[in-house]
């Protein structure tokens, strides 16, 4: 990585660190731990089921959040109170700038799950009081989870790059939503006939597949994530984050900061 | 080679969310800064000096014309690792300390890891910030997050620096440390181009100052040349209560004080009323020229009242936007014949 952009991204790190960010893992242990000790004691047979559902689900539900509201203000903030300005009157070139920004929000997002993992495993551990091979299957959802963030991350910079901060979480949140039902959005293009088959369609393969992307439920029953799956979705969000991302920076490329 | 070159540099803004209409933020522009000057930007508040820096920090595209910096284009890195940059009323990562603030502006210009931390220490150590290096910047006061402006505009060593109202928040001590190490700077063979509204730093530091009004240019050169052509006068004083009509006539004030005449005229007139005098038979006591300070020569140069209300409206901006935001500061100033500005310049 080019040292100026991985500069910016260590900053942006030490940012989110700063303003205690972060301090969300300690939200998401009480939430795991309560509810680990509730699971352990009103289900049965189905424990291992109920907390890698829920620790999955609190995973992503967390991160999404993070990654949506930094995100939206990662370069609005810098454009408004100025930082940006003492920035690029340097050898830093505007797409250094927006690559470091989403490296360093994805390095944050990579860090905040690892933690988030932990708590995952310790809660699975208290309750089974082992852990099997099959667990480690949760890696792969914390996988995709991990690329779900990133895509977020570049949408939310994308938007950021030329709108609000409100508009930038709207646009974002919307297409997290209707993302999540992607795979939904496609089986209704293929029945629908005309003009409706091809907004459908395009609307379809415009918004990232999310539902592509989530497998908790499917690891939480203990099934298998296929290795194709795995490439599909490795492949899928490098290419969808690199449209994005060079379509945020071809934008701040022509922007004027007044 | 000139440090800095602007050719016709032109910049209209859109204005209003419907409709929207054109606001010509800067006329088109020419200025030549040679190397080793310090050159003053003088001008009121929306005359076109902040947006005519930000051009040339590469942060608004000009809508016409261009500029080069050291010979090179705007967009050229190598020319951006050899300026420095302070912005109007900085502000900075508030989460960082001013060490960390500084080697992180440090990497990104390109210092060698190897020098940063002495090249932090010494500039810490320069603006006076030695004893708060370790301190976050959200605990810093206005006049010490305008000194890690200034720390981080010469930290890499740049040829040229250019300071957008770097005397803004400073105390008179803290205005007279920066007045010190502009020219400090000079002396190390740097350029140094700075916006000020403060006409006394300007006249007290500037080899050159240029005076920018509504976007359009009004004057360029040495402040003693600007202040020594038009509008120089002369004062004449001479013995006793008597001022004979001719000179009243010339356009000169006269002021009876004691038994000593007072009289101040244009300096052409300087003839026909030394001979009204001698003609009157009145003792001659003193004929001295009066210099036009910069303060007189900028007003001067902003009390042009008709040109200010015709320009917006032939050149398709808005009368309003410009009217408000320096014409009536300026048409009271003129009526009162204080500025906005003598209080600043002496405080």
């Amino acid at each position: 990585m080019n040292r100026r952009i991985f500069y910016i991204a260590a900053n942006t790190f030490r940012e989110a660190v700063r303003d205690r960010v972060l301090y969300n893992l300690i939200a998401f242990a009480l939430l795991l731990s309560g509810a680990a000790v509730l699971v352990g004691q009103i289900s049965i047979e189905i424990e291992r089921l109920v907390v890698i559902n829920l620790g999955l689900t609190a995973v992503s539900l967390f991160g999404v959040v993070i990654a949506i509201f930094i995100g939206i203000a990662l370069v609005s903030k810098e454009i408004d109170k100025r930082t940006l300005y003492t920035v690029l009157s340097r050898p830093v070139r505007r797409w250094e700038f927006i690559a470091g920004k989403f490296f360093g929000l994805s390095g944050t997002l990579v860090v905040n799950t690892f933690f988030m993992a932990l708590g995952v495993f310790g809660a699975l551990l208290y309750v089974a009081h082992s852990l099997h091979v099959p667990d480690l299957r949760v890696l792969v959802a914390l996988y995709f989870i991990v690329l779900q963030f990133v895509i977020i991350t570049a949408l939310a910079l994308f938007f950021s790059s030329f709108s609000s901060p409100l508009l930038s979480a709207v646009f974002t949140f919307s297409l997290f939503v209707i993302g999540t039902f992607a795979e939904d959005l496609r089986g209704f293009a293929a029945i629908a006939h005309g003009l409706t088959r091809w907004l459908a369609t395009a609307a379809a393969y415009l918004v990232p597949n999310f539902s592509a992307l989530n497998v908790i439920n499917q690891v939480a029953h203990g099934e298998a994530v296929g290795r194709q799956l795995v490439i599909y979705n490795t492949a899928y969000t490098l290419a969808y984050t690199v449209t994005v991302v060079a379509g945020a920076t071809l934008i701040f490329e022509r922007r004027s900061l007044k | 080679m000139a440090a800095i070159e602007i050719l016709h540099l032109e910049k209209t803004y859109s204005v209003g969310f419907w409709r929207k209409r054109p606001k010509r933020a800067l006329l088109p522009l020419d200025l030549v800064v040679e190397e080793g000057e310090i050159f003053g930007f003088l001008g009121p508040n929306g005359a076109g000096k902040t947006t005519t820096l930000k051009i040339l920090m590469g942060l608004v595209f000009p809508t016409s014309g261009s500029a080069r910096i050291l010979g090179m284009e705007l967009d050229d890195p190598r020319m951006k690792a050899q300026i420095g940059f302070l912005p109007e009323q900085p502000y900075f990562y508030d989460y960082l300390t001013a060490r960390e603030l500084l080697r992180y502006y440090g990497q990104l210009s390109g210092v060698n890891a190897r020098d940063l931390t002495r090249k932090v220490d010494t500039v810490l150590e320069r603006v006076g910030l030695r004893d708060a290096a370790n301190l976050q910047l959200r605990k810093f006061s206005k006049g010490m997050l305008q000194r890690a402006g200034i720390a981080q505009a010469i930290l890499h060593d740049p040829k040229v620096v250019f300071l957008d109202e770097p005397m803004s928040g400073l105390d008179p001590m803290g205005r007279r440390e920066v007045r010190n190490l502009i020219e400090e700077l000079k002396g190390e063979g740097k350029t140094v181009f700075f916006s000020t509204h403060i006409l006394a730093d300007a006249e007290a530091l500037c080899d050159r100052v240029a005076i920018i009004h509504l976007g359009k240019l009004r004057g360029v050169g040495a402040v003693e040349e600007l202040t020594a052509g038009v509008g120089a006068q002369v004062e004449v004083v001479w013995a006793g209560t008597i001022v004979p009509a001719g000179i009243r006539a010339v356009g000169a004030e006269c002021h009876v004080a004691g038994d000593t005449v007072r009289s101040v005229f244009a300096a052409d007139k300087q003839d026909a009323v030394l001979e009204m005098l001698r003609r009157e038979r009145l003792r001659l006591i003193s004929v001295t020229p009066v210099r036009m300070s910069l303060e007189d020569y900028f007003i001067t140069q902003l009390g042009d009242l008709g040109e200010m209300n015709l320009l917006p409206r032939a050149e398709g901006a808005t009368r309003e936007g410009s009217a408000d935001k320096s014409g009536v500061n300026v048409s009271t100033s003129v009526k009162t014949g204080a500025t906005p500005y003598s209080s600043a310049g002496k405080s």
